[in-house]
């Protein structure tokens, strides 16, 4: 079984790691951004199977404020880059 | 009975993580924009799920159940909120959604 776990914890690291083909390729910022969120699942999904070997209990936690945290960047995408252009357009 | 359960742990386990490939290709072959958002925030998180699931089966404590649900819970709000605020973004600066027909 923890074979099993490690296995898959590798098999998301790899659909992170095609993930960041997206972030090469664009086309756009969205395109780009929304990788972002792929982390963010993604890595979740591998620090919790990491938390169930033995001795690594603390690493749930650390799943836990990754889940938190995550909607922070997306306020802070939308927020900056997006927000801060529609803000000048509605000026002119 | 434990054999059964880790069977029924490992399948769950290995749903999710095919679901999770299935949100990484979605992602990289969609043709636009709020495809891609829709293939990110709902199969990437039904694989997380089954994942989470599965690993909240075999924990043995109530305890690490809850935390692992707990996780998962907040990865579907937060990803609620960024399919919508992402997608909002993504139409105000300008990106024409995806009509299946060829531009002109």
């Amino acid at each position: 079984m923890a074979e099993l776990r490690m296995g898959l914890a590798l098999f998301l690291l790899l659909n992170i790691l095609a993930g960041l083909v997206r972030v090469v390729l664009g086309p756009s910022l969205t395109d780009r951004f929304i990788v972002a969120q792929l982390f963010g699942t993604t890595g979740v999904g591998v620090l919790v199977l990491l938390a169930a070997a033995p001795g690594q209990a603390a690493l749930r936690d650390v799943a836990l404020v990754f889940a938190l945290l995550a909607p922070v960047t997306v306020v802070a995408f939308v927020r900056f880059a997006v927000g801060g252009e529609a803000s000048e357009r509605e000026r002119r | 009975m434990s054999a059964l359960l880790d069977g029924v742990c490992a399948a769950l386990m290995l749903a999710g993580a095919f679901f999770t490939l299935a949100g990484t290709v979605g992602v990289l072959r969609f043709p636009d924009v709020y495809c891609r958002l829709h293939a990110l925030t709902k199969v990437d998180n039904l694989g997380l799920g089954l994942v989470v699931l599965g690993l909240a089966l075999q924990s043995g404590s109530w305890a690490t159940a809850l935390e692992l649900l707990l996780v998962w819970f907040f990865v579907l709000i937060s990803s609620a909120f960024t399919c919508q605020l992402v997608a909002r973004a993504a139409l105000r600066r300008g990106a024409a959604p995806w009509t299946g027909r060829r531009p002109p």
